[in-house]
């Protein structure tokens, strides 16, 4: 379930990876990368959008978020918390994230994000929460890696 | 690796070392020790022993495996002056847990109106994700938070005897809604009388096999007739109502020498731990109204075709829970929280805390299987409360992640195990593939262990016909 995208740098063209999923017995775990915090954090979104549903997903409803945290750890908790939140109350199957700006010193986030609302879709996956267990988000040999588990 | 001793014969011990408060018990078989030493189970114990106040030792149940924070299939007590509560060892599934619904109808009788039963169980109960239910007001879901089941029946969902027959007769008393926050009811709002997804499912069973006739008698079961087991939970409210005590917990009192920052603690009497205990106990009682509800539509289907039979609920247990409970702690009987994470109450005869119906034998203990595999009902054991603070296995436990599913296993590998045990199924491609029986452990050797551990006795073997998993 690994999801790659193909960019070129120069003369070189190379594979860059988004997100991969790891083995756990009974929840679900991934890695997210960036070249920066934000792409780190577009792309854990993109995990868990992932997890939820791994077709595409039409552009019709939008909704905004803005959430805040005290480390880059309880800020991804409180980011990627708001998308279960859309998903449950509202219906709505997130596809993709637009126009994020992290601010790394006050920990906080904006962004919109585009989708649907399930009915329309065949989805099979309800994620109930974020959790902390094993939860990063650091800078390794020059890019940025996170890691999440998710309770399913 | 950490040394584990055998005690005896399914019991095994680890010692307090380093910051563990506590040492820990682990009751399994060597085959089932085997399987829970491959993942992170016993790192995921050992965080528990090192909270504080924590009493006795932990103890890790034949099912258990590997969670976020707590192993699922633990226990651990607290001293309600020194000790502390974790939302995240409780977990986000507040309250999911199993009812069983048994009825005077055959298997002869049923069998011509399986699939038209099953399809109609699908096509009324809301189940999967994104289906919701009615939506109620606010208003509603508030009083739903503060009577449980009890709300559910004064609507018309059912009758008193079923309050008898569901662990704290389906209202834990203390839960004030003012502390649930709205986010948390913006989620439950749709999801009232819905199953869900995941490893939710309803599950028409066959009494196969009756192990204890007095008991079985007790509980109104009768070999060859249908029973229906649900599982489910509280939903996206109980999900928030964690999370947001999480980060209430971890904002005062921060993350410092914690083993895992899922497992932020407050003190039981601070504040924050009685807020907690108050908004976890809103999501319980959410979590039986949902199930009662569910049991409604159920006997309601049944009705259609069979007006002339009966069904009564046998009981209804809890999985994912914080209770105030008296165990006997260095020979003196202490009241004490006892938390348990992926385990079911075992209260064997005489604990105060049954209702009549079963205060004379000792509660109901539903064990479900996988999809395919047998479930079980047992009795609770007097013995249990020196072994485990009155605990036993809530299920089959996981044994295999879900991609090793998906990477291992192909959809006629799961379909033929269906077709050979003659099981109809309602479900999605993705979940008959995720909780096929060969990612979960050997419920059969879980059982034995529970018995011969003295935790619960068997009572009656349900065997599977037809499945809905959401």
């Amino acid at each position: 379930m690994d999801c790659f995208i193909e960019k070129s740098k120069g003369i070189s063209e190379i594979m860059e990876k988004k997100f991969e999923f790891l083995e756990h017995t009974a929840d679900i775990k991934f890695r997210a990368f960036g070249k920066n915090t934000d792409e780190v954090f577009e792309n854990s979104a993109l995990a868990l959008f992932n997890i939820l549903y791994n077709k595409k997903i039409k552009e019709k409803k939008n909704y905004k978020v803005k959430v805040n945290g005290k480390d880059f750890e309880s800020l991804l908790y409180n980011f990627l918390e708001e998308f279960l939140v859309l998903f449950d109350s509202k219906n709505f199957l997130p596809g993709r994230i637009k126009n994020l700006k992290l601010n790394e010193k006050e920990f906080e986030i904006e962004a919109e994000v585009v989708g649907d609302d399930i009915k329309n879709y065949n989805a099979d996956v309800h994620i109930k929460a974020i959790t902390y267990h094993n939860m990063f988000v650091k800078k390794d040999k020059g890019r940025w890696v996170s890691q999440v588990v998710v309770d399913v | 690796m950490v040394e584990i001793k055998k005690i005896e014969e399914n019991l095994w011990k680890i010692e307090k070392q380093k910051k563990m408060q506590v040492p820990i018990l682990i009751i399994a078989s060597k085959k089932i020790l085997e399987g829970i030493k491959r993942d992170d189970t016993i790192k995921q114990a050992i965080n528990m022993a090192y909270l504080p106040g924590v009493l006795k030792n932990i103890v890790v149940l034949p099912d258990a495996h590997q969670g976020y924070g707590a192993c699922i299939g633990g226990v651990a007590a607290y001293d309600l002056e020194k000790g502390v509560i974790s939302p995240g060892e409780i977990g986000y599934d507040i309250n999911c847990g199993v009812g069983l619904l048994t009825t005077n109808i055959s298997k002869e009788e049923f069998m011509p109106k399986r699939e038209k039963i099953l399809h109609n169980l699908k096509r009324t109960i809301p189940s999967g994700v994104g289906r919701g239910g009615k939506r109620y007001s606010k208003e509603t879901i508030k009083k739903v938070l503060v009577d449980g089941a009890k709300w559910a029946i004064d609507n018309g969902y059912g009758t008193k005897e079923d309050l008898e027959r569901i662990e704290e007769n389906g209202r834990m008393s203390g839960a004030n809604p003012e502390d649930v926050s709205e986010r948390a009811i913006a989620r439950g709002l749709p999801q009232l009388g819905t199953l869900g997804a995941g490893n939710h499912f309803i599950d028409i069973m066959v009494i196969d096999e009756i192990y204890d006739k007095d008991t079985a008698k007790v509980f109104g079961l009768e070999k060859g007739k249908i029973g229906i087991m649900i599982h489910c939970g509280s939903r996206g409210l109980g999900h928030q109502v964690a999370s947001d005590y999480l980060k209430l917990t971890e904002d005062k009192y921060g993350t410092k020498d914690l083993p895992d920052r899922e497992l932020v603690y407050a003190p039981i009497n601070s504040n924050i731990g009685q807020k907690y205990l108050s908004a976890m106990r809103c999501s319980a009682n959410f979590a039986f109204c949902n199930r009662q509800m569910i049991m409604h539509e159920i006997r309601k289907i049944l009705k259609e075709d069979f007006p002339d039979k009966k069904s009564s609920l046998v009981y209804d247990v809890c999985h994912n829970i914080a209770k105030i409970e008296e165990h006997m702690i260095d020979n003196k009987k202490k009241n004490v929280l006892v938390v348990r994470k992926g385990a079911t109450r075992s209260f064997g005869p005489g604990r105060k805390e049954l209702s009549e119906v079963y205060r004379k034998v000792g509660q109901p203990v539903l064990i479900p299987g996988s999809m395919s595999t047998n479930s079980f009902v047992l009795v609770g054991k007097k013995e249990a409360e020196t072994i485990s603070f009155s605990s036993s296995a809530h299920g089959a436990g996981r044994a295999h992640s879900r991609s090793w599913t998906h990477k291992t296993l192909n959809q006629k590998q799961v379909k033929d195990i269906l077709a050979k045990k003659n099981i109809i199924l309602e479900g999605s491609f993705k979940g008959t593939m995720e909780e096929s029986e060969l990612s979960y452990k050997d419920v059969e050797e879980v059982i034995k262990v529970t018995e011969k551990a003295n935790l619960s006795k068997k009572v009656a073997k349900l065997k599977p016909i037809a499945v809905m998993i959401g």
